[in-house]
Parts: structure tokens; C-alpha cells; sequence
């Protein structure tokens, strides 16, 4: 067992002993119901008196009575651990991942993490749950059985020994030959979902080239062959039922027999023989159970090491050991010789700015030149491969990562908001309801009409569960939630691609006076959004090949003056009247 | 405050008429497996009643009167009934389980079939998520139901009805007193499933949640961070995971309630039998194997009344399941071939259309616009025939051309336009509210739709590339198609050079869709994938793509001046370097065409195209300068 696992157990000790306690005194309680009942038995065979009958057939009700209180316990406690266990290790989980960067995100696939959380965790908890419960129960029960069987007849004690665990190693050895033909089954299920996937994604393509009747074709292969791995499961999986119960109905035949004929010799009573018949039902259950707990440790250790995996990783930014706190920042931002360097790829290269406080900068550039990545380095979502980034003059992996990130209110290029009321997403950066703040924001993101417009104004929610937000929507609601904040600098990378120009300039103008003391630095593809900036970066390929104000940029007449011409020209074509030719 | 999409979380009743009839109608053709099943069942059962018969019998006739032979022979017919009970159970689990996959296999084939059949628009309006969620995992319910609802729902009730049976043969009076626990028994199972079924909701309602909200934070990590948020979302993913946990618990309170009263109630009854039965034997009313016989009885009807009150639960999730697979089978087939489609065996490849209005239906999902603002507004105006009801608007109002056989036609426009409507209307993906839409003077409609496909191929603009070899996607499932056919195609677009060079050349898997292909190698594939299928008409969707490099796009340009020759060619371009020598352009604006003619007559127009081709121009020049940046590199870029 994993050290961590191991950790885990012992906080919830005294759970697990009480439950291991309480359920052993339940199992040797349960072995008094066999003696009670080859006691009346007995008796019966003397031609004992009715009272002597009604207080054996007492003291079986009352014994169940205590059982059924000793087995709630022993549910409760150790089930409860171990549910108490899965949520540490859920919120554990939780945590860790809010510490990691965010490029770790970018290469571990979100499905993979969910897989972990959910279906690993799933398996852990079984082990520590019905999984210990059930070893624990099945060996006091099975010790103290074979203890009063011993104290009968040693040669049927022999016989019964020897046929039961059978049942347990029946579970033991076709349990993982039907988890393996299952998993098959379900990576043919994998298929059969992928191939309608595609089909439905792709039903334009399918259609345009008459494919209909090949794609029912390959999916019934793909069908067939699922049903026939199905079928593989269920002609393993069929036989376990009926074996066990074979098993255990040989012990009753065994017992019948050889019983039968000691009670004829003489060597038990019949009430013996009839104890026996108890003993055997009490021990098939745990018997098939110990099989299957195996199992279970077997797949809950594989998940425990599955979730390790992620626990191990560790954080690549983080606040230094003596962080500098930034109560309040200037807003002076400098790029010294920066390079970043992705899988050996330069995304950055060598690139030094400097943005004196309150100005504003504007970085334009084709695709993939490297503008998000530069902006992405000023809260720290991202280290520098080489050279650093100033903040106030200091390099910023010396401040406290949650004092640098609340001086700063960013606009990513994909305007992510969670699922909750407009409001709640407005208001997700500051640190209590404010609601001021909120509705300030609103308006100077030209977020307020359509508020208006929503049925529950700022408690409509966001997402699946309320209202579809058009993309424009979704990124002046992120813009909303950068200023909302009242950053010193602000950061809005590529924020109004799907705004219209108008609505932008509105924004834009309304930003300018919030903004005039503070830093701002934007990316955009449009001219109209930089043109006004302090300063104008163009990047490309990862270096700055162009740098002036609108006027110089343009006189240079380079990358910056073509996508100045392009860009009139489609406005002109927006506003074009239709002429019916 | 449900994460479930409501459709899917909706629990009705646990029997319906009408619904159970139509599934029955899957298991009809099974018949004889359905009834071998219940009879093997039934022996099964009568199997598992043996048991303590044998005791009874071996007790009375041969222990208690010391004959030990006896007693070995009826050992060894205990043992027969044991191998027969265990061959006849796994048998009937087979058959059981073999019906329920065909059963399954059927229903699944019936309704991908059936979306086969379905119009695109269909497809438009529903998300691919909640499509799968049909095939897959309602039909996987109905299997259930199948394999443990309906045949074993048998087999509990014959097994109860032997139990009672039996006893009664033995004693009544012993029977009457095994029995008085029963109603005991039904109510605390009715309780239990009562209970168990509100706590297993709780339980998948918040864990949904639970995974709702870790997928958020997963997927918006940096949000979450750059927002200090950190401390905040772990307590409110630490509430949502102590609700779960009280769910949970809340659930293991009412297990651990009710396992261990079974074991209580079934002691009660051994106890009645023990005092009442005891005392009978004792004044030799009944024999002692009698009363051993009756308690092992009494043990055995437990299991079935447990058993029969959790088909409950899968009868109920089955009719859900099954009430949605019939919406979807019900779905009907919009854009249907006529009854007797006029036959298009050959095509001269002429194209008209005729006043064409359309409109697409409104998806309800305002988000799928995105970036692009339509150009058309909702509002008709003067002269505009009135919106359907339903619509997004008009997309084309009025447009007529006229394309001859073998003539090369673009058309061009900007975004919004209205040009993607001209091919799926061509294709018939949707039907136009008004005008006609004409291949060789013939109504699309009086065509079956595979015929008129079938001689119209398709490049679309954003290549789909299926999971499969480079081959199989450009033959498709095509069986006539032979390797040497693809490799003509793919050498006549120019895409065997570098198809030769993958690893495994025509054999290379297609992995994700064809990421680890660039934009124009997708391209140059589906160029193939359409000049293999040898079409008379030949639809381009040819948006600009700026991630191709000049060296391919020229192949792509020589590919499409290759395949365009000799067939009937509609180009919808936004490459205006592409078009420049087709015989004919159409501008399209905002769902009209408004200028016709050739790229000299055009420009010299000094109208929308020539502003649409300066502003190409300029889109060259700006591409041009920033040529030497590698496309579409990985990581943070801008």
C-alpha cells in the first residue's frame, strides 16, 4: 500500500478500529445462531417442552437484534471512512491542480484528469471501503467458524475447508479474466462511439458522397464485433454465478452425506448436523466476497498510483522563498532580452520593451508571432526561458504570485466564464460582492444593455444552464470582469475580435478615461484598436521587427501600414449599399 | 439546479403501454430464445427448490432410521440436481444475454440507420452529445432491461411461487407462520428502494456537479489563477464535496439499515419455526426434516422479493431510455426522395437556380453565428416575401443564375454572403422555401438524393478527414474505387508527392482528423477524395486559409484548374487568385447577386469585387511580407 494511502488510513484509525471491533463481535455473534439452533434441535429430538423451544427461538430473535445493531455500525464507520477518505483525497486533488501551471493544462488533456478524479478515485474508495470491510469481516468470520466447527467433528471441519475457499479462488482467478475480455469489450465500445462520432460531426461529407449505406455498413461491423466481445464476457462472466453456487451447494452434499452418515454412526447429534447447515451458510457469502475484494485491491492500488502521478507533479511557478509583497504597484512593466522557448521551439526571442507607467502599449502581428506569449509573462501564467520581466523594476518571480496577479486585470484571448450568474462572473476577481464595482463595469464594457435584456438582468446564468452568450457578449463580460477589479494594469489580449468596431471604440473611449492613470497593454488585429497606444509593437516570428507610434508606423510604410490599407478597404466593403444587378 | 441537460434527467413512469409495445416489437423476432429461456429458468428454479427437499428426505428416511446408504444416494442425487441446476442456469444466462445483444445490436442499427436517413439540418439543430447519448447509452438501458428485467422478472416470480408451494406441501401450518414475516419483508424492501432510489439521485446529482465544477476549473485554470481565485473555488469545490459526502453517507445509512433487518427477519421466522414447529415435532405432528426443510425454505424466498423490487428502478430508467429512442426514430425524414425519382444516369451538368429564397431554420443556439456578423437582417424588408416562421432570416432572396454544361463559375462574396447556401442547396442538404433549384432543367427534388450526389462532388472548406488510412479517405467506402484509382487521383492534384513521403504512404493512419496534416495537405486529399468519385459537377468551398505555405498553395490552384476541366465547376472562393480564369463570376451580396461577369468586366466595374479583389490584394501583401513566419506553429502565439 502507497505511503500516501497509508497516510490517508490513519487519519480515519479510529473509525477503522471501531468498525473492525464492532463487526468481529457481529461475526462471532453470528456463529451463535448455528449453536442456538442445533441447541433446539436437539432438544426437539429429546422432546423438550415448549418453553425450552420459545427460549432458544428468543434468544435467535434477540441475537439478530444485536447483530443488526453491530452491523449498522460497522457500516457506517468504515463505509463512512472511506467516503470521508475519497472527498480528502478529491479535495487534495483539487488543490493540487490550482498550484500547477497553466501549461501543464495545455498538455495534459482535461479528459485524462477527469478520468482520474473520477473513475481512479471511484476505485480507491472501494478498496478502502467495502473492500477492507469485507477482509476484516471474512477472516474473524471464517476463524471463529472454523474454531466451533473444529470443536464438532475435525473430518467434516477438513471437508468444508477444503471445498470453500475453492469458491473464493473461483472469484480470484475469473474475476481479472473477465476484467480483461471486458475491458476489450469496452475498447470496441470506444470504437463503435467514435465511428458515430465522426459520422454525425462528418454527416455533410457523408451525405455529399452518398456514403450512407457504407457507413451503416462499417458501423454494424463495428457493432458485430462488439456484440461478439460481449458475448466473450458473458460466456466467463456466466460461469462464475453457477460455478460458485455449484461450490457451495458440493459443501451441502458433502456435508449431507458424510454429515448424514456420522449423524448415523453416531459420532454427532442431528442438532450438530443442523449446525453445520448454518455454519456453511454464514461462511458462502464472505467466501464469494473474498474473492472479489481482491480485485478490488488489485484495481484500487493501480488507481491510487494513477492519482500519485498527478499528486507528484510539482508546481513550476510558485512564489519564491522570501516573496516580495506589491500592495500597490506603479505599473512600470519592462521586457529584458526575453526569450521563451517551447519543445525547443522559440515562440519569443530576444525581445526588450519597456512600458513606462500609465502609458499604454499595443502589440500587433500575425498569427503565431508570439503576442500572446508576451503578455502571458506579465502575470506570471508563463516564465521566461531567458531574461526576465520587471514590474516596478523588479523582476516579477520576486513578488508574491497572488500580489502581482491582483494588480493586474486580464483579458485572455478566449474570454472563458464559468457557470454562474453574470454577476458572480463580473465580480470574480474582487474579493467580496461589491456591487458598485460591478455595474461600473458593466457599463464601461457595453455589458449593461444587454443585461437589460436578459431575464434575470446579472443573476442570469451563464452556460448550459442559462443563457448562450454570443461571442461578442462572452468577451465584453470578460472585459467587464478584467476592469471590474480596478487593476493597475491592464492586459486585453485580442478581447474585441468578435465585438463590433463601433461597440469597441465605445468601450475603448470609456476604458481610456478609467484607465488614465494606469497601464494598459493590448493586442488586437484591427488598426482602430491600436492606433491611439503610446507605443505600437509589431511582432513576428517571436521579434519585435517594427516599434513607433501609429504616425511612424505608418510612414515607415512596412507590415504595419499594409494591414493599416487592408483594413480600410474592408471597411469600405462593409458599407457598401446593395445594387441589385 | 440540475447539471443534467433536463431531457436526459427525466424519470417517468416505470410501465408504459404503448412504449413497452413497441420494444417487444425487437424481441419478436427472438421468440424462441425467449421461450427456451423461461423454461430453462423454470428448471433452474426447480433446480434451487431441490435443496431442501433432499434434507428432508434424508433426514426422515434415512439418518433418523440409520441407513447410511441412503443416505449417500440421496447425497449423489443432491449432487446430480446441482450440476443439472448449474449447466441449465448458465445456459439460460446465455441465452438470456445473447437475446439481449441482439436485441440491442438491432435497435442500435435501427437508429443510426435512421439518422442516416436524416436531413442536415437535423444535425444542425441537435448537439453531437446529446446524439450520442441516444446510441449509446439509452440503448445500452434498454439492454438491461432486456437481459435482467424482463426474463428474470419470470424466474422471481416462479422461484416465489415454488418457495410458497413447497412449504405448503410440507405444512401449511409451518408455511402460514414462514411466511407471516413476508409482509414485514415487502415493506421493508419498499422502503429500501424507496429510499435508495432518492439517494442514488442525490448522488448522481451531485456528482455531476462535482464534475461540472472540476471540468470548469480544469478548463479555466489560468482564469482562475490570474484571478486569484484559488482559496474561494476550493472552499466552493470543498462544499460541493461535502454534499456529495452527505449524499453518500445518507445512502449508507439506509444500506446499513436494511441489509442486516433481512438477517433479522429471517431469524424471526427461523424462530417462529423453531418454537411452534419444535413443539409440533415434539408431538409428532410433523417430522423433525420437515421442519429443517421449512426453515431452509423459508431462507431461499428472500432473494426474489429483493430482486423483483429492483426491476423497478430499471423498468423505470428503460421506459425514459426507450421514449427517447423513439423521438429520434420518429424524427422525420425532412428532405425525402420523391416516389418515383426521374433517373440520372448520366449528367450533362447544367445548373439553375430559379428565384431562390432561403432561409435556415433556427437552431436556437445563437452562439454558432460566433464571430461572423450576418450580413441579412431578421426583419423583411419591402417586397420580401414574409420569413417562415422559424428561420434565421433570409440568407438568399431571389437569386437566379444559370450555369451551362462544362462552363467554370465562382462564385464570390464576403463573409456572410449567402454562398454556402448555394451548395447546400445544390446538394439538397436543405430545401429552399421558394424557387426552384435545377440540375439539366429537372427539379433537385424530383431526384432520389444519392443519384444527384452521387454526380456532384464536393471539396469543402474545412477538409474532414475520417479516422483510417490516407487511402480510405479518399476512396471513402466507395467499393469500386481500387488503390490504383486513388493514386491516379491523388498524382493528378498533386498530393502524392507528399503522401508518398508519410511514413506509410497511402497506408498512413489518420489520427485526430488529420492534425498532424497541414491545412493544404488536407486540402490537396479532398481534392482527390472528389476527383476519385469522378463527378459531373464539381462544388469547391474554397475559403482562404491563411496557414498554407506559397508552395502548396500554387499546387492547389494547379489541382484546381486540373479537375475543373471538362465539368460543370461552381467555385465559391474566396481566393480571388484562384477564379481569375473561370468563364464566369457571380458577386454575391448579402443574399443577391449584384454584379456577373468576367474578372476583366468586373473590375473594370469598379463595383463590390473589385473592392472584394484589392482587398485580397492587400491580404497578399501583408500575408507576403510576414511569408517567412512558420504557420501554424504550437504554443502561446499571438
Amino acid at each position: 500500500m502507497s505511503p500516501r494511502l497509508w497516510s490517508y488510513l490513519r487519519r480515519h484509525a479510529r473509525s477503522y478500529v471501531t468498525g473492525f471491533l464492532v463487526g468481529s463481535l457481529a461475526s462471532v455473534l453470528l456463529m451463535l445462531d448455528p449453536l442456538l439452533l442445533r441447541l433446539g434441535v436437539d432438544a426437539i429430538a429429546a422432546g423438550a417442552g415448549g418453553k425450552v423451544l420459545a427460549r432458544y427461538a428468543a434468544a435467535l430473535v434477540g441475537l439478530h437484534l444485536v447483530v443488526w445493531v453491530l452491523r449498522y455500525l460497522w457500516r457506517m464507520q468504515i463505509l463512512g471512512a472511506s467516503r470521508r477518505i475519497e472527498a480528502e483525497i478529491r479535495n487534495d486533488f483539487f488543490a493540487h491542480l490550482q498550484r500547477l501551471h497553466p501549461g501543464f493544462f495545455q498538455h495534459t488533456r482535461t479528459g485524462d484528469l477527469m478520468t482520474r478524479a473520477v473513475s481512479d478515485l471511484s476505485a480507491v474508495q472501494r478498496f478502502v471501503g467495502p473492500g477492507l470491510m469485507h477482509v476484516s469481516n471474512t477472516v474473524v468470520l471464517a476463524a471463529v467458524a472454523v474454531g466451533f466447527m473444529l470443536s464438532i467433528d475435525v473430518r467434516l471441519t477438513v471437508y468444508l475447508m477444503v471445498i470453500l475457499p475453492l469458491v473464493s479462488l473461483t472469484f480470484a482467478v475469473l474475476g481479472p479474466l473477465i476484467h480483461r475480455r471486458y475491458e476489450a469489450a469496452q475498447e470496441q465500445f470506444s470504437r463503435l462511439s467514435a465511428r458515430a462520432q465522426e459520422n454525425f460531426s462528418g454527416i455533410r461529407v457523408v451525405k455529399a458522397f452518398a456514403q450512407e449505406p457504407y457507413e451503416i455498413q462499417a458501423f454494424a461491423d463495428l457493432n458485430r464485433e462488439y456484440i461478439r466481445r460481449n458475448l466473450a464476457v458473458i460466456k466467463t462472466e456466466g460461469v462464475l454465478w453457477p460455478l460458485m453456487s455449484f461450490l457451495l451447494g458440493l459443501a451441502a452434499v458433502v456435508l449431507l452425506w458424510q454429515g448424514g452418515q456420522a449423524v448415523v454412526a453416531g459420532r454427532i447429534t442431528l442438532g450438530q448436523f443442523v449446525q453445520f447447515v448454518g455454519y456453511l451458510a454464514q461462511l458462502s457469502w464472505p467466501m464469494v466476497a473474498l474473492g472479489w475484494v481482491v480485485n478490488l485491491m488489485q484495481r484500487g492500488s493501480a488507481s491510487m498510483a494513477r492519482l500519485e502521478e498527478i499528486l507528484r507533479q510539482r508546481p513550476r511557478i510558485a512564489d519564491p522563498p522570501d516573496a516580495r509583497p506589491l500592495p500597490a504597484a506603479r505599473g512600470e512593466i519592462e521586457f529584458r532580452r526575453v526569450t521563451v522557448v517551447f519543445d525547443g521551439v522559440p515562440a519569443l526571442q530576444d525581445v526588450s520593451l519597456r512600458v513606462p507607467a500609465g502609458t499604454t502599449l499595443a502589440v500587433v502581428g500575425p498569427t503565431g508571432s508570439g503576442k500572446s506569449t508576451l503578455v502571458a509573462l506579465i502575470p506570471r501564467l508563463l516564465d521566461p526561458t531567458e531574461g526576465e520581466v520587471l514590474v516596478d523594476g523588479v523582476d516579477v518571480r520576486r513578488y508574491r504570485l497572488g500580489d502581482l496577479r491582483r494588480q493586474i486585470g486580464m483579458v485572455t484571448q478566449d474570454p472563458f466564464l464559468f457557470s454562474e450568474s453574470l454577476r458572480e462572473n463580473i465580480a470574480y476577481g474582487l474579493d467580496g460582492p461589491d456591487e458598485a464595482a460591478v455595474l461600473r463595469a458593466a457599463r464601461i464594457a457595453r455589458l449593461d444593455a444587454d443585461v437589460a435584456d436578459f431575464p434575470h438582468g446579472y443573476d442570469t446564468m451563464v452556460g448550459e444552464r442559462g443563457v448562450t452568450l454570443s461571442g461578442g457578449q462572452k468577451q465584453r463580460a470578460a472585459v467587464a470582469r478584467a476592469v471590474a477589479r480596478d487593476p493597475r494594469i491592464l492586459i486585453l489580449d485580442d478581447a474585441f475580435s468578435s465585438v463590433d468596431t463601433h461597440t469597441e471604440e465605445e468601450i475603448l473611449s470609456a476604458l481610456r478615461e478609467v484607465m488614465a492613470s494606469r497601464t494598459s497593454v493590448l493586442i488586437s488585429h484591427r488598426i482602430s484598436t491600436v492606433r491611439h497606444a503610446d507605443q505600437i509593437v509589431v511582432l513576428d516570428g517571436g521579434r519585435v521587427v517594427e516599434r513607433g507610434t501609429h504616425d511612424q508606423l505608418l510612414a515607415r510604410d512596412g507590415l504595419y501600414a499594409a494591414l493599416y490599407r487592408k483594413q480600410l478597404l474592408e471597411q469600405e466593403l462593409e458599407e457598401a449599399e446593395v445594387d441589385p444587378a | 439546479m440540475s447539471v443534467l441537460p433536463p431531457e436526459d434527467d427525466i424519470l417517468g413512469r416505470a410501465y408504459d403501454a404503448r412504449l413497452m409495445r413497441r420494444l417487444l416489437r425487437y424481441v419478436r423476432p427472438y421468440r424462441a430464445a425467449v421461450a427456451g429461456s423461461v423454461v430453462l429458468l423454470l428448471l433452474a428454479a426447480a433446480a434451487d427448490l431441490a435443496g431442501p427437499y433432499f434434507v428432508k428426505v434424508a433426514i426422515d428416511r434415512h439418518i433418523r432410521v440409520g441407513d447410511f446408504a441412503g443416505v449417500a444416494r440421496v447425497a449423489a442425487l443432491y449432487l446430480a440436481t446441482l450440476a443439472l441446476g448449474a449447466g441449465v442456469r448458465y445456459a439460460q444466462n446465455y441465452i438470456t444475454q445473447v437475446l439481449g445483444q441482439r436485441v440491442m445490436y438491432d435497435l442500435r442499427m435501427d437508429l443510426f440507420a435512421h439518422m442516416q436517413q436524416l436531413a442536415v439540418a437535423f444535425y444542425a439543430r441537435h448537439p453531437v452529445g446529446r446524439l450520442m447519448t441516444r446510441i449509446t447509452n439509452d440503448v445500452d438501458t434498454l439492454y438491461e432491461m432486456v437481459t435482467s428485467g424482463v426474463v428474470t422478472v419470470f424466474g422471481d416470480v416462479f422461484l416465489l411461487a415454488g418457495v410458497v408451494a413447497a412449504l405448503v406441501w410440507l405444512d401449511w401450518r409451518l408455511a402460514l407462520l414462514a411466511l407471516s414475516v413476508v409482509p414485514a419483508l415487502v415493506a421493508v424492501t419498499g422502503w429500501f428502494q424507496a429510499r435508495s432510489r432518492e439517494s442514488y439521485r442525490a448522488i448522481r446529482v451531485r456528482i455531476a456537479r462535482i464534475n461540472a465544477y472540476l471540468n470548469e476549473n480544469i478548463t479555466g485554470m489560468a482564469v482562475v489563477q490570474l484571478f486569484n481565485r484559488e482559496r474561494r473555488n476550493f472552499l466552493r469545490f470543498d462544499q460541493l464535496n461535502r454534499d456529495h459526502l452527505a449524499a453518500h453517507l445518507q445512502a449508507h445509512r439506509t444500506f446499513a439499515l436494511f441489509f442486516p433487518s433481512v438477517g433479522f427477519l429471517g431469524a424471526v421466522a427461523t424462530g417462529l419455526l423453531l418454537w411452534y414447529g419444535g413443539g409440533q415435532v415434539v408431538q409428532q405432528a410433523v417430522t423433525l426434516g420437515v421442519l429443517v426443510a421449512a426453515m431452509q425454505y423459508t431462507e431461499r424466498f428472500f432473494r426474489p422479493i429483493q430482486d423483483l423490487a429492483e426491476k423497478y428502478n430499471i423498468l423505470q430508467a428503460a421506459m425514459a431510455s426507450s421514449e427517447r429512442i423513439f423521438r429520434v426514430l420518429d424524427e422525420p425524414v425532412t428532405v425525402q426522395d420523391p416516389p418515383d425519382p426521374v433517373p440520372l444516369s448520366r449528367v450533362r451538368g447544367e445548373v439553375e437556380f430559379r428565384n431562390v429564397w432561403f432561409a435556415y431554420p433556427a437552431t436556437g443556439s445563437p452562439d454558432s453565428a460566433g464571430s461572423s456578423p450576418r450580413a441579412a437582417p431578421a426583419r423583411p424588408a419591402d417586397g420580401e416575401p414574409p420569413l417562415p416562421p422559424g428561420t434565421d432570416g433570409w440568407v438568399l432572396r431571389g437569386v437566379s443564375f444559370r450555369i451551362r454544361p462544362g462552363e467554370s463559375v465562382a462564385v464570390v462574396g464576403h463573409t456572410g454572403a449567402g454562398k454556402t447556401s448555394i451548395i447546400n442547396l445544390l446538394l439538397r442538404f436543405y430545401d429552399p422555401q421558394h424557387g426552384q433549384v435545377l440540375v439539366d432543367g429537372v427539379d433537385v427534388r424530383r431526384y432520389a438524393q444519392r443519384d444527384l450526389r452521387r454526380h456532384v462532388g464536393l471539396v469543402l472548406q474545412d477538409v474532414f478527414l475520417f479516422s483510417g488510412t490516407i487511402a480510405s479517405n479518399i476512396r471513402l467506402g466507395t467499393p469500386e474505387i481500387d488503390d490504383e484509382r486513388v493514386r491516379r487521383a491523388a498524382e493528378f492534384v498533386n498530393a502524392h508527392r507528399f503522401i508518398e513521403r508519410l511514413p506509410f504512404g497511402y497506408a498512413t493512419p489518420v489520427v485526430e482528423r488529420g492534425a498532424t496534416l497541414s491545412a493544404g495537405q488536407r486540402q490537396l486529399i479532398a481534392f482527390a477524395r472528389a476527383l476519385c468519385h469522378n463527378p459531373d459537377i464539381l462544388l469547391v468551398l474554397d475559403e482562404a486559409t491563411s496557414s498554407v505555405d506559397t508552395e502548396t498553395e500554387l499546387m492547389i490552384q494547379e489541382a484546381l484548374r486540373r479537375i475543373r476541366a471538362g465539368r460543370t465547376s461552381i467555385i465559391i472562393a474566396h481566393r480571388l487568385s484562384t477564379i481569375q480564369d473561370v468563364d464566369r463570376i457571380l458577386v454575391l451580396h448579402k443574399g443577391r447577386i449584384v454584379e456577373e461577369g468576367t474578372h476583366r468586366e468586373l473590375l473594370a466595374r469598379g463595383g463590390i469585387y473589385t473592392k472584394l479583389y484589392q482587398l485580397q490584394y492587400r491580404d497578399q501583401e501583408v500575408l507576403g511580407a510576414a511569408g517567412d513566419s512558420p504557420a501554424g506553429r504550437r504554443g502561446a502565439g499571438g
